[in-house]
């Protein structure tokens, strides 16, 4: 589950993290009244306006301004909150910004980066830093590989001070400088563990000129499995920031990812609705979504899939592939017929049943009166979605 | 011979007495599986299916030579679940339950190795050798026995495979789903090297997907040190970069994970690749000229 910034750095401050002082605002009126706040306790008249979304590259596309002064504040808040930001990372419509983060603004000496995640390679957390901060680290890794050091941790002894050492030498601090990026990688990498984030990066991470080193930017995302031990931390969800049909989906327990092709699918288990996006584009289609219905694949998960589906325009064919093993394809089929008598389906239905009572299961469909191409296998399925995209 | 779990396996349920190990313990005792009991704690010392009831493994592991574990137990406590097979000295280890958070597998999974267990999965279907043992969630009707191994990192698409080869006559030495999550017990290169050392394996059919470098590092292996036969399909070459197709670990960041990756990897090592998830079992069909 993805954070915004905001609330990154308030997770971060609960481990001592030190992280650019700052606070959320909604509305133009909350913004100056944070950059006000925020002037009285440090004097300083300098800003910078955040827009807050999920999504990475903000200050490319016009999301991240700096105002000097409270009337400078107030128009720049009022220019990002509302806007339609649009990062290489957004998608072509961009995303609505309804908060923004107003924080003071620093001076700069030098940028670094931290980040922390699972390496599933070696099955540890890994840590980088590099001093090239502010860049994006997958370009660092592709053009200046050397410039990154890694430092794993293994769990059963945690992190150690020698690591912590040669990263933070590795990274050139001296003095005070040091020992400030030592308690701050140390508490990161708690807030990583305590918090179960599976990224916590930080980029840049600044050595300011008064020798103070903070986060400026904070990206953190969390292991959606662990959440169940943090009920604080899964309230951070923000359904705005995803796409609505997802968020419908989610609430019948079906995991829909949205894509743009022409054939909608619906399959039990991830690894067979992957197979099945795959054999639509072989067969002359492009799969305009993932749904996995899981294990039941009841009448009534069926029928939510299907008004999923159906509700992307692109839609021109709809293939169920279900493999039965512990679910009988009999009672798959019904479900099918009951789920297809409750949505109006205006397009060729392929419905491919294999496994336990498969026969069955077909010949319901096949009894039903409904207007469906049935299959045993595989392949059938996507020749029929070949032909039923022929005849469109 | 197979691998993992055959008709000498001595198999305790986990999680034994609740809905899930109820209904696939007793779907287990069906297909002829050596199931010698399970552990509910607070339950030692009751019936159930016919099979005693343990209070610990180890309890399990002393009085009824329990030497394999299925674990059936919900996210929150299946990491000490898997622990505590492994400090009661179980040798292999298959935990079915999806949802462990990742940092308890980091944990487990060093642990699990430090004392010389073996984990499958989690977040998997089992394993099975067919007519011996099956271990785990997988349909049983749709296997037979025969030369072919079949490694997989999913579960309905595994069914998918076996069913294939089965009708083009293709039995199956062992199937072994490793598991959809980042941090599982046992990689595909670790079945591999199984399958390489199994007499009764002639050939190994291995299912991917996307994210991670698993099928990458086991391309490297098949190189290397294989010299039996890979079939090999990666599921999800339609899927867009990070977005999570259902399971935890399916999921393509910084470029790095996609089919293409992966595809190109292996066949670079010489195994035979199968673009189409509906040929698999006539790729392998085809090959061992059936």
């Amino acid at each position: 589950m993805k954070v915004h910034e905001y609330q990154g750095k308030e997770i971060l401050e609960r481990y001592g993290v030190a992280v650019q002082p700052g606070k959320v605002a909604y509305t133009v009126e909350e913004a100056v009244a944070a950059a006000q706040d925020l002037g009285t306790e440090s004097g300083e008249d300098l800003f910078v306006v955040k827009a807050q979304i999920h999504a990475g590259g903000r200050g490319k596309g016009g999301g991240v301004k700096l105002a000097e002064g409270i009337d400078a504040v107030r128009d720049r808040a009022a220019d990002i909150l509302g806007m339609m930001l649009k990062t290489h990372q957004t998608g072509p419509e961009g995303q609505k910004v309804r908060a923004v983060l107003i924080a003071e603004a620093v001076d700069i000496q030098n940028e670094y980066y931290v980040g922390i995640t699972l390496d599933r390679q070696k099955n540890m957390p890994v840590i980088m830093v590099s001093t090239e901060g502010g860049v994006e680290i997958e370009t660092v890794a592709e053009k200046t590989p050397d410039k990154i050091l890694k430092c794993w941790i293994n769990p059963l002894i945690g992190l150690q001070g020698f690591q912590l050492r040669e990263l933070v030498f590795g990274l050139g601090f001296t003095g005070d400088a040091f020992k400030k990026t030592l308690r701050f990688i140390s508490a990161l990498y708690q807030a990583y563990t305590q918090s179960d984030c599976s990224l916590a990066e930080i980029n840049p991470l600044v050595l300011t000129e008064q020798g103070d080193v903070v986060a400026i930017d904070a990206k953190i995302n969390l292991d959606d499995n662990a959440l169940f031990r943090h009920p604080d931390l899964a309230e951070l969800r923000d359904t705005d920031e995803e796409d609505p049909l997802e968020v419908e989906a989610d609430s019948y327990g079906l995991n829909y990812v949205k894509l743009d092709g022409n054939v909608g699918c619906m399959v039990n288990g991830a690894g067979l609705a992957m197979a099945t996006m795959d054999i639509i584009k072989i067969a002359g289609g492009d799969p305009a979504n993932f749904l996995d219905v899981g294990g039941g694949a009841s009448a009534e998960t069926v029928e939510a899939g299907f008004r999923i589906i159906l509700k992307d325009p692109n839609v021109k064919a709809l293939l169920v592939n279900i493999f039965g093993g512990i679910v009988r394809c009999d009672r798959v089929a019904t479900g099918i017929v009951q789920a297809a008598h409750n949505v109006e389906i205006n397009m060729p239905l392929i419905v491919r049943l294999q496994g336990t009572n498969a026969e069955e299961g077909v010949a319901i469909l096949n009894e039903s009166g409904l207007d469906i191409l049935t299959a045993v296998l595989f392949q059938e399925a996507a020749d029929k979605v070949t032909q039923a995209l022929g005849a469109t | 011979m197979s691998i993992l779990v055959n008709k000498d396996t001595r198999l305790l349920v986990q999680g034994f007495t609740g809905k899930e190990g109820t209904f696939h313990s007793e779907q287990m005792i069906e297909y002829g599986t050596p199931l010698i009991g399970g552990v509910t704690p607070g339950k030692g010392g009751q019936t159930h299916l016919g099979k005693p009831v343990f209070n610990t493994v180890r309890e399990a592991v002393e009085e009824a030579e329990a030497n394999t574990s299925v674990i059936f137990v919900p996210p929150a406590f299946a990491a000490d679940a898997i622990l505590e097979a492994a400090n009661a000295g179980i040798q292999v280890i298959v935990c079915i339950t999806e949802g462990i958070p990742a940092r308890d597998m980091v944990e487990v999974y060093h642990y699990v190795k430090s004392v010389d267990s073996t984990l499958i999965g989690p977040n998997c279907p089992g394993v099975i050798t067919p007519g011996e043992a099956k271990v785990g969630i997988m349909p049983g009707m749709i296997f037979s026995s025969g030369p072919v191994g079949v490694v997989s990192r999913s579960g309905t698409l595994t069914y998918e495979a076996v069913d294939q080869l089965t009708r083009h006559g293709l039995g199956q030495s062992t199937a072994v789903g490793i598991g959809g999550d980042p941090i599982i017990g046992s990689r595909f290169i670790d079945i591999l090297r199984m399958f390489e050392a199994d007499d009764e394996t002639e050939s190994v059919v291995l299912i991917g997907e996307i994210g991670g470098t698993a099928e990458e590092e086991a391309a490297g292996y098949i190189k290397d040190e294989m010299g039996k036969p890979v079939f090999a399909f990666i599921a999800g070459r339609t899927a867009p970069p990070g977005r999570r197709m259902g399971h935890a670990g399916a999921i393509i960041s910084g470029g790095k994970g996609t089919a293409e990756d992966k595809f190109s990897a292996l066949e670079d090592a010489g195994a035979t690749i199968i673009l189409n998830p509906a040929a698999i079992g006539k790729s392998v069909a085809d090959h061992a000229g059936v």
